[in-house]
């Protein structure tokens, strides 16, 4: 590359750092502490509603889980999820209502491109790695789990 | 009032979960997938240890609802059914614990697709 | 008639003839709204996915170009046209319908120079007489190959530049066609310039050095100081890509910041319409060229500028590989004939 640039790329990296504006990292912790900490307590509310009616606790948890990705999934649909998302940052992509999100938008998205080859394919193109890495870190951990409990 | 201490410790926990991703996205540029991915096996890993047991004995939803939990229910449920089944729970227990969010999401996630259509902000 | 080490002087001096835009309903929302020919209401514009309706949109805008100029497209000798889709699809979609042949480019965000640097080129070999440079790209078309779905949640760093929605299209002449004394006198193709960017939502700061070694290269060669120009255009190096710009030339001694204009930044309204650092993509150079900038050299109000389209050569593919953003910047000198 022959330029006439006087300036190193290391030189140059660190002019952008100077110079970029930083995300506004104290607004977005506020929102995101915020939020993230409403969505946990929704979680809670709906737990406690399912134990009030006499449901075991492991039955308790299912029926969260499956309420709070329905409920992301229908303001993901309705194009609300990623106005939040904007707002919240973590706080909305981290409880499991972003996991939901991050399931149903790609989904949507392909649609232009079939239901197999576009929505079946592409659904768990964010969210595939999730499910990668915590299924396989829990079967390898759990084989490990296995062998100090039971064979040694 | 205790009521009021139970939501505060479920908010404070969720809340906090959510501030360590805050930091590493704008700190670090990761990006969502990533923050996902990672959270869900620090999940996993601290379950291993016996360390997420204790966050989520404080702070319940508040340890649950964030997507480590759902890596602490795959541990959890692995270690379930190896008591249950013995070797072949090592493969079972944890998609079984996390089965009804995983259909849930699909489901739902398909159902979306033919309803909405994409649009901008 | 190659000049110094990179630029080319176009001696017939060809005639940008007319230009034609058309624009997204988010544009139209900006500042430079009464300048664009047409727009569309809805970013689908009556089609079933993103990709046609871009497609539909630049067919739109080389119709309405032809329209403008008294001309068919059999008059026509040959279009270039360029998009940021995979395989160019915008484009060879859009000039389906057209009787004319068609060459298709891609140098991201920099295509539409391009088109007018080959054609200004082209024109100077005397085999064609009257050529269509065009480029287009789409918000929601472009989030989809480069970023993530649009129903997705997440925020976008300060850096990041938003992509227009907007088609533009030129036809240059030769002068003994048609002549309204807007010409073509030097284009200089621009060398990649890769500092080593690898932030994605930082393009701006990836393509100012690629300006830079463009622009002190057309001025070396051409003899000319940067005040022979009433205003230097450049693409889409948004806010932040426009500091470092104006950063790179400071240490050389030289301030670009009153000549320096970028489209990107003028497109839209940056504190009312959430768009970070300005716009980007193909359309937007595009876009403002064919119209505001175009407007203002028909009346006069300027009369020499330098236009400036700068492109990011990477892809999502690239990016995940860890490789860094080629920068690229081709540079068009058009002047007034007074």
């Amino acid at each position: 590359m022959n330029t006439n640039l006087n300036i190193s790329n290391s030189e140059y990296n660190d002019l952008i750092s100077k110079k970029a504006e930083k995300s506004p990292i104290l607004k977005n912790i506020f929102f995101a502490f915020i939020i993230g900490g409403l969505i946990c307590m929704l979680g809670q509310f709906i737990f406690d509603q399912m134990l009030n009616l006499n449901i075991d606790k492991e039955k308790a948890g299912t029926i969260t889980s499956i309420s709070l990705i329905f409920i992301g999934a229908f303001l993901t649909a309705i194009n609300l999820y990623s106005r939040l998302g904007k707002i919240a940052g973590a706080g909305s992509t981290i409880p499991i209502t972003g996991f939901s999100n991050s399931v149903v938008s790609p989904a949507i998205e392909f649609k232009s491109e079939g239901y197999i080859l576009g929505i079946g394919a592409n659904m768990f193109k964010i969210a595939g790695p999730v499910l990668v890495y915590g299924i396989t870190t829990s079967v390898i951990l759990g084989f490990i789990y296995y062998i100090f409990n039971y064979i040694i | 009032m205790d009521i009021f201490l139970e939501y505060g410790k479920v908010f404070l926990t969720g809340g906090i979960i959510c501030t360590i991703g805050q930091i590493l996205i704008d700190k670090t540029k990761i990006t969502p997938a990533r923050i996902l991915t990672l959270f869900v096996t620090l999940g996993v890993i601290l379950g291993f240890l016996g360390l997420y047991e204790p966050i989520y004995n404080f702070g319940k939803c508040g340890a649950s609802v964030p997507i480590s939990g759902f890596g602490y229910s795959l541990y959890k449920g692995t270690v379930k059914a190896i008591s249950e089944q013995g070797f072949i729970g090592i493969f079972t227990g944890g998609v079984s614990a996390t089965a009804g969010g995983i259909a849930a999401a699909v489901v739902f996630g398909f159902l979306a697709s033919l309803f909405a259509k994409p649009t901008i902000k | 008639m190659k000049i110094g080490k990179q630029t080319f002087k176009i001696e017939c001096k060809p005639c940008i003839y007319s230009t034609s835009s058309i624009v997204g309903p988010k544009e139209m929302q900006g500042p430079l709204a009464n300048y664009f020919d047409l727009h569309i209401k809805d970013v689908f514009f009556d089609e079933k996915t993103f990709e046609k309706s871009e497609s539909k949109m630049l067919e739109s805008c080389i119709n309405n170009l032809l329209v403008k100029s008294g001309i068919t497209e059999h008059d026509v000798d040959v279009i270039f046209s360029g998009d940021l889709l995979n395989q160019c699809i915008s484009s060879g979609f859009a000039i389906r319908s057209f009787d004319t042949p068609f060459l298709g480019l891609y140098g991201a965000c920099s295509t539409f120079c391009e088109g007018m640097l080959l054609s200004s080129l082209l024109l100077e070999s005397n085999c064609v007489k009257q050529v269509v440079a065009a480029a287009s790209s789409h918000f929601c078309s472009a989030e989809r190959q480069f970023r993530m779905p649009l129903e997705h949640g997440n925020q976008k760093s300060p850096t990041a530049q938003a992509t227009v929605t907007a088609s533009g299209a030129a036809l240059i002449t030769r002068r003994e066609i048609a002549d309204n004394g807007i010409h073509i006198t030097h284009v200089t193709p621009g060398k990649i310039i890769d500092l080593g960017v690898t932030d994605m939502s930082n393009m701006g700061a990836a393509m100012a050095p690629a300006v830079f070694s463009t622009v002190s290269n057309h001025l070396n060669d051409t003899g000319r100081d940067i005040n022979y120009y009433d205003a230097i255009i450049t693409g889409d190096l948004g806010i932040h890509g426009t500091d470092m710009l104006i950063q790179l030339f400071k240490k050389e001694g030289i301030d670009i910041s009153k000549k320096h204009k970028d489209c990107g930044i003028l497109i839209y309204d940056e504190k009312k319409q959430d768009v970070n650092c300005g716009g980007s993509g193909c359309g937007c150079v595009a876009s403002v060229f064919s119209s505001y900038f175009f407007n203002e050299l028909k009346a006069k109000n300027i009369n020499k500028i330098l236009l400036v389209a700068t492109g990011a050569l990477m892809s999502p593919l690239s990016s995940s590989q860890g490789e860094s953003i080629p920068g690229i910047a081709h540079a068009i000198a058009i002047e007034n004939e007074v």
